[in-house]
C-alpha cells in the first residue's frame, strides 16, 4: 500500500509541533513516546501499519478547534481516530502527520426520551447508546458486530451498519444531527433534534466521509422503543440458488426482516464446530430469518416465511420458540469471524455489495477464483441487502499467500462491480479499496467526489492518502473547460 | 421569454449544459414545472426542460430498486410500484394544488431535488435516505455519477445526499435511483378527539416512544379538522389528534387495541379504516387545507417534536393564522394573511426564541415578487453558509444551474 511520500521538512520539525500542540492540550494529551505511539500504528486492518509523528487527545471542543486550525496553520495533515476499529484502515496513521484521537470525548451529554434522541460525545461506543437508554425500553439501531468497542464518532465517519439495517437503515438514516471542526477550526452544527437539512445537505455527505472533510465532536442520534418480540427462522438449502430465492421471495412477499443472513458450508461448518449450536452440516446454504415486532406481528410472519422457505425447498427449518433458541441460532453467525480464525491462521475480510440475484454467480466465481490461488473462501452474507462478507483463509507466515489474499480481495471487488454493485457495503474504502476505486468510479465521479472535498479541506491536510486513489489538485480540479463557444450540437430541441 | 431546450437523453442534457457554459448562458432546469412555486424564482437565460427523459431504466422489485430519469412522472412510478404491491416509502407530497396547479403533475426529478417526505418521514424517512444513486452532468459539464444500484452502499463521499434536495443548484440530473419497499397491506388511524396543542404534543411523543410502531403522527387543530375531506374527522367538531398504524393485519389489530387501551383515560376516541386513513394522511401530506389560498402564504417548519405547540401556537395566534402539526409536532404548517415580507422576519424570530437554531423555516407559498426578495430558505450562520457556497461552487463554479433558488447569488 503507496501512502503519501512523508514530508522530510515536517518531520524535522517534529519537536517545534510537540510543544506547540502541548500548548493547546495540556498534560498526557499530547503523546510523542516512540513506545506510547505504537500503540496507534494501526486500526482493525491490521495488515497495514504506520507509527504517527505525534498522538493529540484533546479533552474539549475549543481543543480540537486550536489543534486543527495550528495543523492548518503548518500545513500539517491529521488522522481522526475514535476507537481505531475501522476494517479498512480509515485510521491509519501517516509518518507525517498527527492523529487526533477522539477517544476522551466519551460522555452521554443527553437522553431526550421525549424527542426520541440522544446526543453524545464521538468516543461513546455504538454499545454504550443502547446501554443508557435501555432501561426505558430504547435502544440505538445500527448495530455493527464491533458495537462493544467501536465509537459512534467513527460510526459517523464510516456510516457503520449492521445486521439490522435492511429494516431499521445505516448509522446515516439514525442520525439527527453533529457537531463538526473544520480544517481551519470552524465549529459548525450540522442538524439537531428537528427532521430534514434547512438548506443543502451537508449531514447527510459528512456521514460516512471517512474523516476527510471534518473532525466530529457531537453526535444526536435517534433513538428507538426496541420490539416486544425477536423470533428467528433457521432454514438449511441443498443449493445456493434455492437459499438466493428464498430470500427474494421474502421481500418480494412484502416482508422486510429485521435480519436476513446466509452462510456458506465452509462457514456453517467452521462456526458449529466452534460453538456447536446444532446447525445443520449436510446443507450448501443456511439462512436466519429474523421477524421483529408486536408477538401478533411476528407469529403471523413468521408463518409467512415458514411457508416460503418450505416452498423454496428448505430441507431443513426451525423456529426458534424461545429467546434462548434465537440466540443459539445467532451464536453461531456471531461467532463466524473467531471461527474461521480457528480454522486457518489467518483470514481476510471483504466487504462488498451486490444485487441479490447475481448470488449463485457470484459466489461459483468467487470459488473458482479462489480454487485457480490455493486459496479458500468461507462466506458470511447480509442476504437481506446484498452486502457480502467473504473471508478469505490464508497463512501470513508462507511467503507470498498475503499478497495473494489481497489480490483474490481485489479481484473478487471487481466482480462485485462487474455484476452491478459496490466495492463496500459498510466497512469503508480507507486504504484498503482505495486503489480499487477506479473499478466502480470513473474519472469524472471521482473528480467530483475530490471537488467536494476541496470545499471542506482545500490543501487536503485531512486524512489524505485513504478513499483517493490520486490525491487532489483542488486548483485543477475547479477549472472549468470551455469548448471554443461553439454550440456543438446543433441538432438540440430548442423551442 | 427565456428560451427553451428540450433533451432528449442524457447525452444531450450534457451537450445543453456544455453549450450553455460556452455561450455563458444560465439555465433554470424544469421537469414537469409542478414545483416552480417552491423556493427563490429563477431568472435564468435558458429553460432546460428534462421532462422528456421519462425513461424506467430499471425496476427490480426484489431487489427494492428502481431507476428513472428525471422526468417520469411521480403518479405513473407510483401506479407501476403499486402493482407490485411497493411504494416510495416516504410518502411523496404533491404540492401541486397547493401553487394552485393540478394535482399529479409532479416529476420524479422534481421530487428528489426539492427533498421533502410526507407525514411517514418521521418514521421511515425521506428522500435523502431513499435516494440510493444520481446520475448527472455537473456545473464544468461533465457527466458524472454518484452513489450506486444497490441499498447498502458506503463506497467514497455520499454525493447523492446532498444532490438530493438541492433544488436543481448542483447538477442537471439524468437518472435517479431510489430505495423501494413493501407496502403496508393494511393501515388504521387511532384518532383522539379534543386534546389542546399541548397535551397533543405529549401524547404523540408518548405514542411514538411506545413499541407500537405508529408510523406517522398528527394534530389539527379544530379549525383545519373542520375542512377535512373525511367525514369522521369533520364530525368530531373539535381538534383531533391522529396516531397511524400500518403493517399486515393482525399487527394493526393488535397495536391498535393496545394504543387505545393506553390512551384510554385522555377522552373520546374513534378510529379510522384503511381508506379514510390513505385519504385524510395525503390531505396531511399536501396541506390540501392551504390549496389555492388566494393571498394567504404558507410556511412549514422543521422544530424538535416537543417544541411545536410553542411554536404553532403563538405564531397562529399573533398572526391570525391557521397551523396544524405533522411529524410529531416537529413539522408545522401555517397558513397566514398576506404581508410583504410573508411575515419572515417575525416567524423567523418567533423561531429562534422557541428553539434558538434548533429548526428551520421555509416559505412554502408566498407571490414570486416577495420570494424574490425574503429568504424563503432558513438564512444560515455565516460560517455555514460560507461552507454551503463553496460546496455549490465546486459543483457549479459559473452558478448555471437554477441561479438564485435557493438564496440570492446562490
Amino acid at each position: 500500500m503507496l501512502m503519501p511520500t512523508p514530508d522530510a521538512g515536517l518531520l524535522a520539525r517534529r519537536a517545534e509541533f510537540v510543544s506547540a500542540l502541548r500548548a493547546i492540550v495540556p498534560g498526557e494529551g499530547v503523546i510523542s513516546d516512540d513506545a506510547e505511539l505504537a500503540a496507534y500504528e494501526c486500526d482493525g486492518l491490521t495488515a497495514y501499519r504506520q507509527r504517527p509523528m505525534i498522538v493529540v487527545l484533546p479533552t474539549t471542543v475549543d481543543q480540537v478547534s486550536r489543534v486543527l486550525a495550528y495543523c492548518h496553520s503548518q500545513g500539517l495533515k491529521v488522522v481522526p481516530r475514535g476507537a481505531g476499529t475501522s476494517l479498512s484502515g480509515g485510521a491509519l496513521p501517516l509518518a507525517d502527520g498527527i492523529i487526533l484521537g477522539l477517544g476522551k470525548f466519551n460522555r452521554i451529554l443527553e437522553v431526550d426520551y421525549e424527542n426520541r434522541c440522544a446526543v453524545v460525545q464521538p468516543g461513546v461506543t455504538n454499545l454504550a447508546v443502547t446501554q443508557a437508554v435501555a432501561s426505558e425500553g430504547f435502544y440505538y439501531a445500527p448495530d455493527p458486530s464491533s458495537q462493544i468497542a467501536c465509537s459512534i464518532g467513527g460510526n459517523v465517519a464510516e456510516n457503520a451498519g449492521g445486521v439490522h439495517c435492511l429494516k431499521y437503515g445505516m448509522t446515516t438514516n439514525n442520525l439527527l444531527g453533529v457537531e463538526v471542526v473544520l480544517i481551519d477550526g470552524t465549529v459548525l452544527r450540522l442538524g439537531g433534534k428537528h427532521l430534514d437539512p434547512a438548506a443543502l445537505d451537508l449531514l447527510g455527505v459528512v456521514c460516512g466521509s471517512e474523516g476527510l472533510l471534518a473532525v466530529v465532536t457531537e453526535v444526536t442520534v435517534r433513538i428507538l422503543q426496541a420490539p416486544e418480540t425477536q423470533r428467528a427462522l433457521l432454514m438449511g438449502f441443498a443449493e445456493v440458488e434455492a437459499a438466493g430465492a428464498c430470500v427474494a421471495a421474502v421481500i418480494a412477499a412484502g416482508i422486510i426482516p429485521a435480519g436476513m443472513e446466509m452462510m456458506d458450508r465452509l462457514a456453517i461448518s467452521a462456526a458449529e464446530a466452534f460453538v456447536k449450536v446444532g446447525y445443520p452440516l449436510d446443507v450448501e446454504a443456511l439462512l436466519i430469518i429474523e421477524l421483529d415486532g408486536p408477538p401478533a406481528e411476528v407469529d403471523h410472519l413468521i408463518e409467512v416465511v415458514r411457508e416460503i422457505g418450505e416452498g423454496c425447498g428448505a430441507s431443513y427449518l426451525r423456529i426458534s420458540m424461545n429467546e434462548d433458541e434465537r440466540k443459539g441460532f445467532w451464536a453461531g453467525r456471531k461467532a463466524a469471524f473467531p471461527a474461521v480464525g480457528r480454522i486457518s491462521p489467518d483470514y481476510y475480510c471483504m466487504d462488498g455489495t451486490i444485487p441479490r440475484a447475481a448470488l449463485p454467480k457470484v459466489l461459483r466465481r468467487m470459488n473458482e477464483l479462489a480454487d485457480g490461488c490455493g486459496l479458500r473462501i468461507a462466506n458470511v452474507f447480509h442476504a437481506g441487502d446484498g452486502n457480502l462478507h467473504p473471508l478469505i483463509l490464508y497463512d501470513a507466515d508462507k511467503p507470498g499467500e498475503l499478497h495473494k489474499a489481497e489480490e483474490l480481495g481485489a479481484a473478487i471487488l471487481t466482480l462485485c462491480v462487474e455484476v452491478g454493485g459496490v466495492l463496500t457495503g459498510e466497512h469503508g474504502v480507507g486504504v484498503e479499496k482505495r486503489d480499487l476505486m477506479e473499478v466502480q468510479f470513473g474519472p469524472a465521479d471521482l473528480e467530483q467526489q475530490q471537488r467536494l472535498k476541496c470545499a471542506f479541506d482545500d490543501d487536503g491536510l485531512l486524512n489524505p492518502g485513504k478513499v483517493f486513489p490520486k490525491l487532489c489538485r483542488c486548483a485543477e480540479l475547479g477549472r472549468v473547460h470551455i469548448h471554443g463557444g461553439k454550440v456543438r450540437f446543433p441538432e438540440l430541441d430548442r423551442f | 421569454m427565456p428560451e427553451t431546450w428540450k433533451p432528449k437523453d442524457a447525452a444531450d442534457v450534457a451537450s445543453a449544459v456544455g453549450d450553455a457554459l460556452s455561450a455563458g448562458k444560465s439555465l433554470e432546469l424544469i421537469g414537469g414545472g409542478s414545483r416552480r412555486g417552491f423556493g427563490r424564482p429563477v431568472e435564468a437565460d435558458v429553460v432546460l426542460d428534462l421532462s422528456a427523459l421519462t425513461e424506467v431504466l430499471t425496476y427490480q422489485p426484489e431487489e427494492l430498486i428502481l431507476a428513472v430519469a428525471p422526468g417520469a412522472r411521480l403518479a405513473e412510478i407510483e401506479a407501476m410500484l403499486g402493482e407490485r404491491g411497493q411504494q416510495l416509502a416516504f410518502e411523496p407530497p404533491d404540492f401541486g394544488p397547493l401553487w394552485g396547479l393540478p394535482a399529479g403533475r409532479g416529476t420524479i426529478g422534481g421530487l428528489v431535488m426539492t427533498g421533502r417526505g410526507g407525514p411517514r418521514r418521521l418514521s421511515a424517512g425521506g428522500p435523502r435516505d431513499h435516494c440510493l444513486g444520481v446520475k448527472g452532468v455537473n456545473g464544468f459539464g461533465e457527466a458524472f455519477a454518484a452513489g450506486g444500484r444497490v441499498v447498502k452502499n458506503v463506497t467514497g463521499f455520499d454525493l447523492t445526499k446532498l444532490i438530493t434536495g438541492s433544488f436543481g443548484t448542483l447538477c442537471a440530473a439524468t437518472e435517479l435511483t431510489l430505495k423501494v419497499l413493501p407496502a403496508a397491506s393494511d393501515a388504521a388511524t387511532l384518532v383522539l378527539v379534543g386534546l389542546s396543542d399541548e397535551a397533543a404534543m405529549s401524547v404523540m411523543s408518548k405514542a411514538l416512544g411506545s413499541s407500537a410502531q405508529v408510523s406517522s403522527a398528527a394534530h389539527l387543530p379544530a379549525d383545519i379538522a373542520r375542512a377535512s375531506s373525511v367525514p369522521e374527522i369533520v364530525g368530531q367538531s373539535a381538534a383531533v389528534t391522529l396516531l397511524r398504524l400500518e403493517g399486515v393485519r393482525p399487527s394493526v389489530t393488535a397495536r391498535v387495541a393496545h394504543l387505545a387501551d393506553t390512551l384510554q383515560a385522555l377522552g373520546p376516541q374513534a378510529l379510522l379504516g384503511r381508506e379514510q386513513s390513505v385519504a385524510l394522511w395525503k390531505e396531511i401530506a399536501d396541506a390540501a387545507w392551504f390549496a389555492g389560498g388566494g393571498d394567504t402564504v404558507v410556511w412549514k417548519l422543521s422544530v424538535p417534536p416537543s417544541k411545536g405547540a410553542a411554536v404553532g401556537a403563538r405564531l397562529a395566534g399573533e398572526l391570525s393564522g391557521r397551523c396544524y402539526y405533522d411529524w410529531g409536532g416537529g413539522g408545522i404548517w401555517f397558513e397566514l394573511p398576506g404581508a410583504d415580507d410573508a411575515h419572515a422576519a417575525h416567524v423567523r424570530r418567533v423561531l429562534n426564541e422557541v428553539v434558538a437554531g434548533d429548526g428551520h423555516a421555509t416559505l412554502m407559498r408566498a407571490p414570486d415578487a416577495v420570494r424574490g426578495t425574503e429568504d424563503v430558505f432558513q438564512p444560515l450562520a455565516p460560517a455555514l453558509a460560507a461552507l454551503t457556497r463553496r460546496v455549490q461552487q465546486q459543483f457549479d463554479p459559473q452558478g448555471i444551474f437554477n441561479p438564485g433558488r435557493m438564496y440570492g447569488g446562490l
